[in-house]
């Protein structure tokens, strides 16, 4: 649940996220679930004209399972933290859910 | 599903009024931390993301590679959805094509992203395409990928050779 709780602190930022199909495409996060699917607003495509079928579309719900990578803003990642979290495990998660929330609401 | 709202807490462990006595024994351990203000946990389940694209019209893309565009009436947990109305709109070089298909229950497994079309430029393609008749498109189409499958068999092969397992193991993905 690490990364779960990881994305949701990035709520509000924008990500680029990278589909197995080669897709890129830029936008607000909305929201994430369990699955890492993932929802963004007002979204832009890298090569837009090479997929004409988004050119309509302002917000897309993408299914975690076809994601390959997510492009964070560096500002807005605890690396640290993050780090740590790692090696304690789930033990302090929701310890650690309320700290990436702070370091969120820090940085804006 | 559950009925949650945006605005209820959905605290885990406490009974909403009116379901049994609450809870008197109260657990020792260390003191809950401080809250800080954050979404309530429900505003990220699937349930949620999908909930506000109910009954809009959608364009759903597919592994592979197909585009459908329906209006969405139904979906679950697993993004298994329900599209009514649903037309499949065919790319190829600078050509488009629409061929009506009717209702569609789409396994999630299946389902690449779904985006809601924008109703201000409602079915608006860039200049280049120009839709065509189906019937030509559609065969331009079957070219086009009997094609790539040849160019993706030889690679799949080649990289097979150095030991690369690629990544949807021979399955084309558009």
């Amino acid at each position: 649940m690490l990364f779960f709780s990881f994305f949701k602190t990035l709520v509000n930022h924008e990500v680029t996220v990278e589909l197995k199909n080669d897709i890129s495409i830029r936008g607000t996060l909305k929201s994430v679930d369990q699955y890492l699917n993932i929802k963004l607003d007002d979204i832009t495509v890298v090569e837009e004209l090479k997929y004409p079928h988004l050119s309509s579309v302002k917000n897309v719900f993408i299914r975690g399972s076809v994601v390959r990578y997510v492009h964070l803003p560096a500002a807005a990642v605890d690396t640290p933290l993050l780090e740590d979290a790692t090696r304690r495990g789930i033990t302090d998660s929701i310890e650690i859910e309320v700290r990436l929330s702070q370091f969120a609401d820090a940085s804006g | 599903m559950e009925h949650l709202s945006i605005n209820d807490a959905g605290l885990p462990g406490a009974p909403p009024p009116g379901q049994g006595p609450p809870q008197q024994m109260m657990q020792p351990g260390p003191p809950p931390p401080s809250p800080v203000p954050q979404l309530p946990p429900q505003m990220f389940t699937t349930a949620a993301q999908l909930l506000d694209l109910t009954d809009k019209k959608l364009m759903v893309a597919l592994r592979d590679g197909r585009k459908l565009i329906g209006v969405l009436r139904s979906w679950d947990q697993f993004g298994n959805l329900v599209l009514q109305d649903t037309i499949e709109r065919l790319f190829v070089q600078s050509l488009y094509a629409d061929i009506e298909r009717g209702l569609f229950l789409v396994r999630g497994e299946n389902v690449s992203l779904l985006g809601e079309i924008d109703l201000d430029k409602d079915d608006y393609i860039p200049p280049p395409f120009e839709q065509a008749p189906v019937e030509k498109v559609f065969a331009l189409k079957k070219a086009e990928d009997a094609e790539r499958k040849k160019t993706d068999k030889r690679r799949h092969t080649k990289l097979a050779e150095h030991g690369f397992e690629g990544e949807h193991s021979g399955e084309a993905i558009l």
